[in-house]
């Protein structure tokens, strides 16, 4: 039987994990990262990037409908929060099941085919998902305005418990911890250490090897009398679970639900994520969750004072003109600077950022071999 | 039976919109192997030619005429457009037909970006696996979007069809009914028309000329045609442009129907997409087809009798439609083997 350890490397990075999880606020201080609402959005969009990472990195499906289980398990958490209890533990297991649930109805029908097909499918599921919430599941979504927390809700577990919000509109906590600021962020950062623990034990078990099998020759395996539509189906559910926890978490933090969480472009900010930093590798995803989400904030802060100021050493007519330029890029128009991103990292580094830091490490890793072989050269 | 028949007359101008998307994507499909994500918003940048044309054409010459003093007790401004005080009653007639006018414009300008567009990107793609084509071209959709909206603001602009496809045409009359019952709006019975035209275009093209052989040549088997001497390169370049200009075209002219705004390209991408899906990856014929059909279906689903009976179905008939076509004939209704297959 297999155990529930790690091989060394895999301790070493779990390990780091945790550490720069737990030590967040501290290290990203300098960055000026160091805030709660922040750094909670790190570890939400890391696991959703994490899971996300499960079925792309490793099958090679391309899914573009992911922001769907996304907003189904923010909508879910909203619903436990309304329904059951102000504790975020009911909400966010609940929003991990239906996040798999729908997973698995959507990837049945969408893993008969593969390649660009199931791109396609995918999409249509999700923009079909985001349709209906705004149409005819106004009941269940609240449409437009966004499913919200009221005053009058029933919160029959906590009723049950005796546990009376009073005349304020209540925010979730755990057992009497509330869940907004830093112990918010200390909730969704050990849930995602539970998560990327668990990306690791898929990443290296004979289950992980076979999804690397089906990315890497489906046809062989097919040829061998293996059926690989289980396997895709499962990592297709696993990280539509992932994606569920995630939205969960979101509404955990901010309990808000809006069917904008689910549109498509949604889909495509993950897919960028885990190219970003290096889809098919561990750490790949949540760095380039950090990263995109880091400048994301940065960026949409910028406006015209900001800049002006910025670009106050140059002369008048250069200021303004790198001002008019600049400024089509952030604040309102962060999302051009994301499709340039988006562009420029697929066409030059397809591996993402982690194939950028192996090179990078090659070369100089080479520079040094280079030096020595030369010193030995001359030396002999 | 009115009822079907307006239904029907309703779902094709939205189903020429679908079919002339559809088949320029099937065209980058079949030629290049290239699924572009980037075609939707080439479907607005042609709308926003019209948006800029009617802007050029309605520069007005701004004059003070000091025999009239308006309600303030200022001098009367009296604001003409150029093309007006140059031009005369041919530049009125010009502006009213700003809309079919600026497809002059746009045939030239989206051939132009279709081919800066091949050889400069989408080009480095052919032999990337078709996840990152998917990506690039999503990431220059977002990128095109983001400076129409930089460009021309994020709401709408309505663009007014000629005075005279203004109206509406009593399409019962025409074929023998009562009066009154099958009345349509003009502009889309020429929208309709329009798409079969550029169909029709498009086919003749590819059917009856040299050209239009090689190229067909050169999506059965392109190594082949390579090695009879033939550029195909070159010919596919011009291809997509061609593809880029027809969905320019499609937007354009569907402009006075619904006002554009730099995202409305892809919210037609995606529904392009499911036809494209649904006629069968790689199939001219299905493309067409299947765009007609979806939208005489949506408009259908849209129906108050049938929404009472199925709510929100409108919103969602075509992605059903394409999961039951997929869960039954898995290529689609004219899709062949090995096409497009991986």
């Amino acid at each position: 039987m297999r155990t529930l350890t790690l091989s060394r490397n895999d301790l070493i990075l779990l390990a780091g994990y945790t550490l720069v999880v737990l030590g967040g606020p501290i290290i990203m201080a300098p960055l000026g990262a160091g805030y709660p609402d922040l750094l909670q959005k790190f570890v939400i969009f890391g696991i959703f990037a994490v899971g996300f990472n499960i079925l792309f990195g490793l099958t090679g499906y391309l899914s573009f409908g992911h922001a769907a289980f996304l907003g189904i398990g923010s909508y879910t958490a909203v619903w436990s929060f309304k329904l059951l209890t102000m504790n975020p533990l009911p909400a966010i297991v609940l929003a991990t099941l239906l996040g798999g649930l729908f997973a698995a109805v959507i990837g049945y029908i969408c893993l008969r085919r593969t390649g660009i097909y199931f791109s396609i499918l995918t999409l249509a599921f999700a923009q079909m998902s985001y349709n209906l919430a705004y149409s005819v599941l106004t009941p269940i979504t609240n449409g437009e305005t966004g499913l919200q927390l009221v005053q009058s809700d029933p919160r029959i577990l906590d009723a049950a418990a005796g546990r009376d919000y009073g005349a304020v509109l209540p925010s979730s906590d755990l057992f009497g911890i509330p869940m907004n600021g830093y112990p918010g962020f200390y909730f969704c950062g050990v849930v995602s250490i539970v998560c990327f623990y668990l990306a690791i034990r898929i990443f290296r078990s004979p289950f992980g090897l076979m999804l690397r099998a089906i990315k890497s020759n489906q046809n062989r395996l097919n040829y061998t009398g293996l059926n690989t539509q289980p396997y895709a189906l499962a990592a297709f559910v696993v990280s539509g679970m992932y994606a569920g926890l995630a939205g969960g978490l979101l509404a955990v933090v901010d309990p808000l639900a809006g069917a904008e969480r689910m549109q498509w472009t949604a889909s495509g900010e993950v897919v960028l994520m885990t190219i970003l930093g290096g889809a098919g590798t561990l750490l790949g995803p949540v760095i380039g969750a950090g990263v995109i989400k880091y400048f994301e904030n940065i960026f949409s802060a910028f406006n015209e004072g900001i800049l002006m100021a910025a670009f106050d050493f140059l002369p008048e007519p250069i200021q303004h003109l790198m001002v008019n330029v600049t400024s089509l890029f952030v604040g309102e128009g962060w999302h051009l600077t994301l499709g340039a991103l988006f562009m420029v990292i697929v066409i030059f580094l397809p591996g993402g950022l982690m194939e950028g830091f192996n090179r990078l490490s090659a070369l100089v890793a080479g520079i040094v071999r280079g030096r020595r072989d030369g010193a030995s050269a001359r030396g002999a | 039976m009115d009822a079907i028949l307006l239904q029907i007359l309703n779902g094709l101008d939205k189903g020429g919109a679908y079919a002339l998307i559809a088949l320029g994507l099937t065209i980058t499909f079949g030629t290049l192997g290239v699924v572009n994500f980037a075609h939707g918003a080439l479907f607005m940048l042609g709308a926003f030619c019209a948006v800029s044309v009617k802007a050029l054409l309605s520069l007005e010459q701004v004059t003070e005429d000091a025999t009239q003093l308006t309600a303030w007790g200022t001098p009367l401004e009296v604001r003409v457009p150029y093309v007006e005080s140059w031009f005369g009653d041919f530049g009125t007639v010009l502006l009213d037909y700003s809309v079919p006018v600026s497809i002059l414009v746009a045939i030239p300008v989206m051939l132009l970006i279709g081919v800066v567009m091949e050889r400069g990107l989408i080009r480095f793609f052919y032999k990337r696996p078709h996840a990152d084509q998917i990506l690039v071209t999503f990431g220059l959709a977002i990128v095109l979007q983001e400076i129409v909206k930089g460009a021309f603001g994020a709401n709408p602009i309505p663009q007014p069809a000629p005075d005279v496809a203004k109206g509406m045409i009593d399409f019962g009359v025409a074929v023998g009914m009562d009066a009154g019952n099958v009345v349509y709006p003009m502009w889309r019975l020429v929208y309709f028309l329009f798409s079969v035209a550029v169909i029709a275009g498009v086919f003749a093209f590819l059917q009856f000329t040299t050209f239009g052989m090689v190229v067909r040549a050169g999506m059965a088997d392109r190594e082949t045609v390579g090695l009879l001497g033939i550029d195909v390169d070159r010919r596919f370049t011009i291809v997509f442009g061609i593809a880029a200009m027809v969905a320019g075209l499609a937007g354009l002219m569907y402009t006075p129907i619904l006002s554009p705004d730099y995202h409305m390209g892809m919210d037609f991408l995606v529904l392009s997409f499911v036809v494209v899906v649904v006629g069968g990856m790689g199939s001219l014929p299905g493309a067409v087809a299947a765009g007609f059909l979806l939208g005489i279906l949506q408009s259908f689903a849209s129906m108050n009798e049938v929404k009472s009976i199925l709510p929100g179905i409108d919103q969602i008939i075509i992605y059903l439609i394409a999961v039951i076509i997929l869960l039954v004939r898995p290529r689609g209704l004219m899709g062949r083997k090995g096409v497009m297959e991986h």
